[in-house]
């Protein structure tokens, strides 16, 4: 993991003494709630429905143990004793005083954490694959670029107020599991035929009310690149994107209107006069953020120890679990675990203080005393020894961490919703919970097999319901919870967007509806054919037939 | 408004002229884009400073090839999210060279002091809430920064691996003229 040294150490602490004085202001009445709003938001601090809302990046999603119980302190003392995983593979505090963030701030300093860029029209916390460094198919950690995009993009003085927020996400593995074609830039790291490794640049992709999937700008870009390109890239946006209309100023928009070749040639122009110059980074630079991830120190490990084989056998619970949470590992003898903080009737993304020391304690005893945070707002053990799972999955179920759904249809995504949020139109956590709860037998899901559901409480699409499987849209009619259902959207390398299914369903009918969905899959299904397949395969017309057939 | 150039409270001797009013007799004048390229032909026998106001989505590339006749050029913002400025002004500094005054004008905010001043801007017409006072202690409320910009200031790469005995002090361009070191 990357630790920091002197300058980004200084650098946060700055931040923290610049926010206390920007907070001394406003409490003492010199700047109104106008002039502050985009101060705090600059450092994630949102006023919501009820309280201060309070967002931590967590940088690519990389966590240490000490990280985690500070999360886990500032739930208990600032807190109400827990915390929401989001889809940006941060932390939100829903409960916080005004008066207490800059405390938490400086709490958050001392473990080499911060909510800088967070919130605001900035580039945004950088995302990567929450199995990077550990997959199996992993061509290059896609760690290292982030952390070098983390500081570059960090007080950037030319793109902290641009037209809009800009999500970045770095994907280092043939399987997308950082959805980076539905971010403003997305980057894959692939091979060229000389055997070196680069990104392709996707750009403009994105979710909101215009849901776009990303165009490519440039198939192969030397690594050594990269931050002139993102400037020349960020330069052409700040400058020219829309600013007149908030739901027409993301990059996508940009993008869509003067189509993707010419904008390719913008960036090209751009980038003509910054390449090789003072944003390429030093060798030693990228050498020394390289070593930070360097693979740590496993030991020899028996891939198949008879002790998993026994328990296989003896528990079908285990079993199960060893099916949908447990992934290849690229060391011989690990495994990497997800744990699911989805349990049946939960609010998805959930962790109380409890669970999140007890997790940390896990981490140092399994896992080399690493956590990451999935954009499906599930944490991951990334190095447990295979022979450690039977052990490590009893602790897990007495947590309530070891629901066997991961992947499948009680692995929910959901925005905070109505409950929370001063944008949303509708609940979304009222429905992640009934939905789990009426697929809460794990042999049932299991049946179902691979299905995304994704539950966004208005357009902004929080929860991803334009790439969900099943995506459910919150609307308001009346004054009345309706919820749109899309069909066939993913998230992955083969990024799709979902189709509307027919007019929303109200509230006490929408569970029903994603019931006859699944079962219209199961009645259709060829073999174990994946939801998503079947669906590319026949089309919406079955499903459509059959949720307004009795209507 | 009070304006603050190179960390001083400063005379404005530019005058501002409106599209279509007649130019002064004499003096400095500042103008806009449109009024500079359709009659300079005019002006620039004056023989007199002049400056240009850019608008955030006019592009600098137009003042290219008058950058040395232009002893200020002026960039503005219309609110507090509107960020083109800080394009226009790197690009002006770091790929033209331009070496007159870049002022910022409209909502100069206290907090983006820093942004402006490392993207290259030397001058700000301010508030009274804003104090040279205030610009310094906003320019220096950082020691670190990590990317190179308009400013010259060393990053955190350069002190990690290039420079490990030199650290030039921030934030000179804002500093007073006659207590910096270095050769303007």
């Amino acid at each position: 993991m990357y630790a920091y040294d002197s300058y980004d150490r200084t650098l946060v602490m700055e931040r923290v003494e610049q926010f206390r004085e920007q907070v001394t202001r406003r409490l003492a009445g010199q700047i109104g709630e106008e002039d502050f709003k985009p101060l705090r938001l600059m450092n994630g601090l949102y006023l919501q429905l009820h309280a201060y809302m309070l967002r931590i990046a967590i940088p690519y999603g990389t966590l240490n143990t000490a990280q985690l119980r500070k999360l886990a302190h500032i739930a208990r003392r600032y807190d109400r004793g827990y915390g929401h995983f989001t889809t940006r593979q941060n932390i939100q505090f829903n409960w916080i005083k005004l008066s207490d963030a800059p405390d938490i701030l400086a709490e958050l300093a001392e473990v080499e954490m911060h909510a800088i860029q967070t919130s605001g029209n900035c580039i945004r916390n950088v995302t990567a694959d929450h199995f990077a460094g550990v997959a199996a198919d992993e061509i290059e950690d896609p760690r290292i670029w982030c952390e070098i995009i983390r500081q570059w993009s960090t007080f950037h003085p030319e793109f902290s107020f641009l037209p809009r927020k800009f999500k970045i996400a770095v994907t280092g593995a043939p399987h997308d599991r950082a959805a980076v074609k539905v971010h403003d830039i997305g980057l894959r790291m692939h091979r060229n035929a000389a055997g070196d490794t680069g990104f392709e640049v996707i750009v403009g992709g994105g979710q909101g009310r215009t849901p776009i999937v990303g165009v490519t700008i440039r198939d192969f870009l030397p690594k050594q690149h990269l931050l002139s390109y993102l400037e020349a890239i960020l330069r052409v946006y700040n400058l020219l994107g829309r600013r007149d209309n908030l739901y027409k100023s993301r990059i996508k928009i940009l993008v869509a209107a003067v189509g993707a070749g010419k904008f390719a040639e913008m960036v090209e122009a751009q980038w003509a006069d910054l390449k090789d110059g003072e944003l390429t980074l030093p060798a030693a630079e990228v050498a020394r953020i390289e070593a930070a991830f360097a693979p740590p120190a496993y030991e020899p490990a028996d891939p198949f120890p008879p002790e998993v084989i026994a328990k296989r056998a003896q528990s079908k619970d285990f079993a199960r679990w060893m099916r949908s949470n447990v992934a290849a590992h690229r060391q011989p003898g690990y495994a990497i675990v997800t744990l699911s903080l989805k349990p049946a009737g939960g609010t998805p993304g959930d962790a109380t203080a409890g669970q999140m020391e007890a997790i940390a304690d896990l981490a140092d005893a399994h896992s080399l005393g690493e956590i990451r945070v999935s954009h499906v707002q599930n944490l991951v053990l990334p190095h447990v020894k295979r022979s450690d799972l039977p052990q490590l999955w009893e602790a897990l179920q007495a947590l309530d961490l070891a629901t066997p759904n991961i992947g499948l249809i009680g692995d929910i995504i959901a925005c905070p919703g109505l409950d929370y949020c001063s944008l949303a139109n509708a609940r979304s956590i009222p429905l992640a919970q009934q939905l789990s709860a009426r697929f809460a037998d794990p042999e049932r899901q299991q049946r179902i097999g691979e299905l995304a559901i994704k539950i966004s409480g208005c357009i902004n699409a929080c929860g991803h319901h334009h790439v969900g499987h099943i995506g459910i849209l919150g609307v308001d009619k009346k004054g009345e919870e309706f919820y749109q259902v899309t069909l066939g959207g993913s998230a992955d390398e083969n990024a799709s967007l979902g189709d509307i299914v027919g007019p929303a369903f109200a509230a006490d009918r929408v569970v029903d509806a994603v019931e006859q969905v699944v079962e219209t899959y199961l009645g259709i299904r060829q073999d174990s054919e994946r939801f998503i397949d079947t669906y590319r395969r026949v089309g919406i017309a079955p499903f459509k037939e059959k949720l307004y057939a009795t209507h | 408004m009070p304006l603050i150039k190179h960390g001083r409270i400063a005379a404005d001797p530019f005058q501002p002229v409106a599209d279509g009013a007649a130019l002064p007799g004499e003096g400095p004048i500042l103008i806009g884009l449109a009024r500079w390229q359709e009659e300079r032909g005019l002006i620039e026998p004056r023989n007199t400073a002049i400056g240009v106001r850019l608008k955030p989505a006019e592009a600098v590339d137009q003042l290219v090839g008058d950058l040395d006749r232009l002893a200020l050029v002026v960039l503005e913002f219309p609110k507090f999210n509107d960020g083109r400025a800080f394009s226009q002004a790197r690009l002006l500094r770091q790929r033209y060279g331009y070496k007159g005054e870049i002022r910022a004008t409209g909502r100069v905010l206290r907090d983006q002091l820093l942004f402006m001043h490392r993207s290259g801007f030397d001058a700000y017409e301010v508030g009274v809430e804003i104090t040279p006072e205030i610009l310094a202690a906003a320019i220096a409320s950082f020691s670190v920064v990590y990317q190179p910009a308009a400013d010259g200031r060393s990053t955190a790469n350069d002190l990690r691996h290039r420079l490990p005995a030199s650290q030039p002090s921030p934030g000179e361009r804002d500093l007073p003229r006659g207590s910096c070191k270095c050769a303007q």
